[in-house]
């Protein structure tokens, strides 16, 4: 872990005003924030803990814990949530079995997530899946495109 | 048969890519191999993408150009490729069924397109493409013989304000900007579409980068900044990575970097990512952001123009409003001024959703009224049913009745009915849309998106949540 989060270190550090960018490229590399490697970086760097903690609790795309294999994202923009946006997020919240209160699956294999507005509202309503982006969705075309990841690989 | 000149674009920008246009691009390619036509009219057959063309509900769109003969084709799939190359571009017969229907072209009659004049029409991978349609052209008019002084009289001029929701004049910030004196100065360019139900600004990046670039460097020189940083959110992978390109691009060319076409004018730009918080779009928080803090607003004065990124004088505008410089560079101000209306110039770009029949991406010239927008170019409420509101301006923004439809869109009349343009969202309801429950979305909204500095939003938008969330469950009680 130490490697790759000192590879991340020496990228930005000669760049001021960059923690939001080394945060970033920490989750890309890890699919969330793990303690241990903010930990490290905030030692290496002399830049207090608390720091990346408030800088991390702040913005809505970074995670404090690991998530699912597939990422299912909700788009919850105006013209979704006009045209439904709600029914299909239930639906994909019954249909994973995510407990109340939580984003992933007990087998961690799908994270739901809810976001703002992706910008293709004009397909409303959108789900990504994988960051693929589907337009136009049902709550039954959804729980399809769900269903075809939950086969066993070939 | 080898004269012949042959073109198709694949519209791929967000919504021609999630409709499956890079399956279709790569068929066409496939299919004009196998029936023989790329290689017998040679050179002058292309296939490539496009940025996104506006009718977004329709892709993917596919233009085909034979001889320079247009036809657009609708709703095209991959299994529908074939059909087309061998009926249309080796019998001759167009296609008819899938050919658009009147309503695409009443969509874009009443439109006029300044901004995204080139969108949709050139590959937006492709710097070539820019320049042959005068890209840079402004640029270098400007560095050559152009004053900052000059460039700054004719924006003011023109009567630009600015695209990301205030509407202030952009000659008069960049003036502000030039008169204050720094070693070190900064330009942004807010790429944080941060509104739900806006996508202007992803559609430009996505369809023309380097117009924003373009726009990018006259702004800086007029303003004397030396270093520039594009603030676009990571929601958007697909512009981010074509204005990377785009960048990387125009550096190769010597548009950005030291000395820029020896001018002896240096500016170059850096991309951040936004992190996903809606109050960067405001922008001290969005400098904030930049210099890698939680993004949360402080009191103006002093402006941006007077301590912004890092103290420094820094100018934040617009993707729309930069991407309008190079075509008033280009054409003068006078040209700009005689577009839209007395006191809100040019045009403005919207993203048209909702309940509407032709969803997407439209320009339109300032103080067009609203029926024209959603009965002319959206083509009226979807299902038959009747408009109820269109919510213009995002989450600060507000919803116009539909007894008020008649009023023209421009800065002045949409503040007077209490709503803004804003960055151009507009989301239309009908009749089965509940305004109690649209009302509750957005406080939710605003409520989860405050940075929580300020007690009348910290507060105030929760105890409002309440009373809506009361009401909504039969709870309500008199004030």
């Amino acid at each position: 872990m130490q490697d790759k989060v000192n590879e991340v270190i020496v990228r930005y550090r000669k760049e001021e005003g960059s923690i939001i960018s080394l945060l970033q490229d920490i989750q890309e590399e890890f699919g969330y924030l793990p303690q241990e490697a903010v930990s490290y970086a905030s030692e290496r760097l002399d830049i207090p803990l608390s720091k990346f903690f408030g800088v991390a609790t702040f913005y809505a795309q970074f995670y404090l814990k690991p998530r699912g294999k597939n990422i299912v994202t909700a788009c919850c923009g105006t013209a979704c949530h006009v045209k439904g946006s709600e029914r299909i997020i239930s639906r994909l919240f019954r249909e994973l079995e995510i407990p109340a209160g939580e984003d992933t699956t007990k087998d961690m294999t799908f994270t739901l997530e809810r976001v703002n507005c992706v910008g293709a509202c004009s397909i409303a309503p959108v789900v990504i899946i994988n960051k693929e982006v589907h337009g136009k969705m049902t709550p039954d075309g959804v729980v399809k495109e769900i269903n075809k990841l939950k086969e066993p690989e070939a | 048969m080898s004269d012949r000149n042959i073109e198709i674009k694949v519209c791929m920008g967000t919504g021609g890519i999630a409709a499956g246009g890079k399956a279709v691009l790569s068929v066409f390619e496939d299919e004009l191999r196998n029936a023989g036509i790329a290689a017998s009219v040679e050179q002058h057959c292309s296939v490539h993408k496009v940025g996104c063309r506006g009718f977004c509900a329709r892709d993917v769109l596919v233009d085909v150009f034979v001889d320079g003969k247009k036809t657009t084709y609708e709703y095209i799939k991959p299994d529908m490729v074939k059909k087309i190359v061998e009926e249309h571009l080796t019998q001759g017969n167009i296609v008819q069924d899938w050919v658009v229907k009147d309503d695409y072209h009443t969509f874009h009659e009443k439109q006029m397109k300044v901004v995204l004049a080139d969108c949709g029409e050139i590959d937006p991978e492709s710097i070539d493409a820019y320049i042959g349609r005068h890209g840079y052209e402004a640029m270098k008019k400007v560095l050559t013989s152009m004053s900052p002084g000059q460039v700054i009289d004719v924006m003011k001029a023109s009567g630009l304000r600015g695209r990301g929701g205030a509407g202030f004049p952009a000659g008069l910030k960049w003036e502000f900007a030039r008169k204050n004196p720094s070693d070190i100065k900064y330009l942004i360019c807010n790429a944080d579409e941060g509104d739900p139900g806006a996508f202007m600004d992803r559609s430009v990046i996505e369809g023309n980068p380097h117009c924003v670039i373009e726009g990018m460097v006259i702004a800086a020189y007029a303003i004397g900044a030396n270093g520039g940083y594009v603030y676009i959110r990571a929601e958007y992978p697909l512009a981010v990575d074509r204005l990377r390109l785009a960048l990387k691009d125009a550096r190769e060319r010597g548009f950005l970097g030291d000395n820029i076409q020896g001018s002896g004018f240096s500016f170059d730009v850096k991309v951040k990512l936004g992190a996903g918080a809606f109050v960067c779009g405001e922008e001290t928080a969005l400098i904030a952001s930049i210099e890698g803090k939680r993004g949360m607003p402080r009191a103006k004065p002093p402006f941006p123009a007077q301590k912004g990124l890092w103290g420094k004088p820094t100018v934040i505008n617009n993707v729309e409003t930069l991407a309008n410089i190079p075509s008033i560079i280009r054409k003068g101000s006078d040209w700009f001024s005689s577009l839209g209306t007395e006191k809100s110039k040019g045009t403005k770009v919207f993203a048209l959703t909702g309940k509407i029949k032709n969803t997407g991406l439209i320009e339109v010239p300032m103080g067009i009224s609203l029926r024209e927008i959603i009965y002319d170019i959206g083509g009226g409420i979807e299902g038959g049913r009747n408009l109820k509101a269109v919510q213009t301006g995002g989450p600060s923004g507000g919803c116009i009745p539909a007894n008020m439809v008649d009023i023209p869109v421009d800065y002045e009349s949409l503040a007077r009915v209490g709503s803004i343009v804003g960055s151009g969202g507009m989301v239309v309801m009908d009749d089965s849309n509940c305004m109690v429950n649209i009302s509750k979305y957005f406080l939710q909204f605003t409520q989860a998106e405050s940075c929580g500095k300020c007690i009348p939003c910290r507060i105030g938008t929760k105890r409002l949540l309440e009373i809506l969330i009361r009401i909504t469950e039969g709870k309500g009680r008199s004030g």
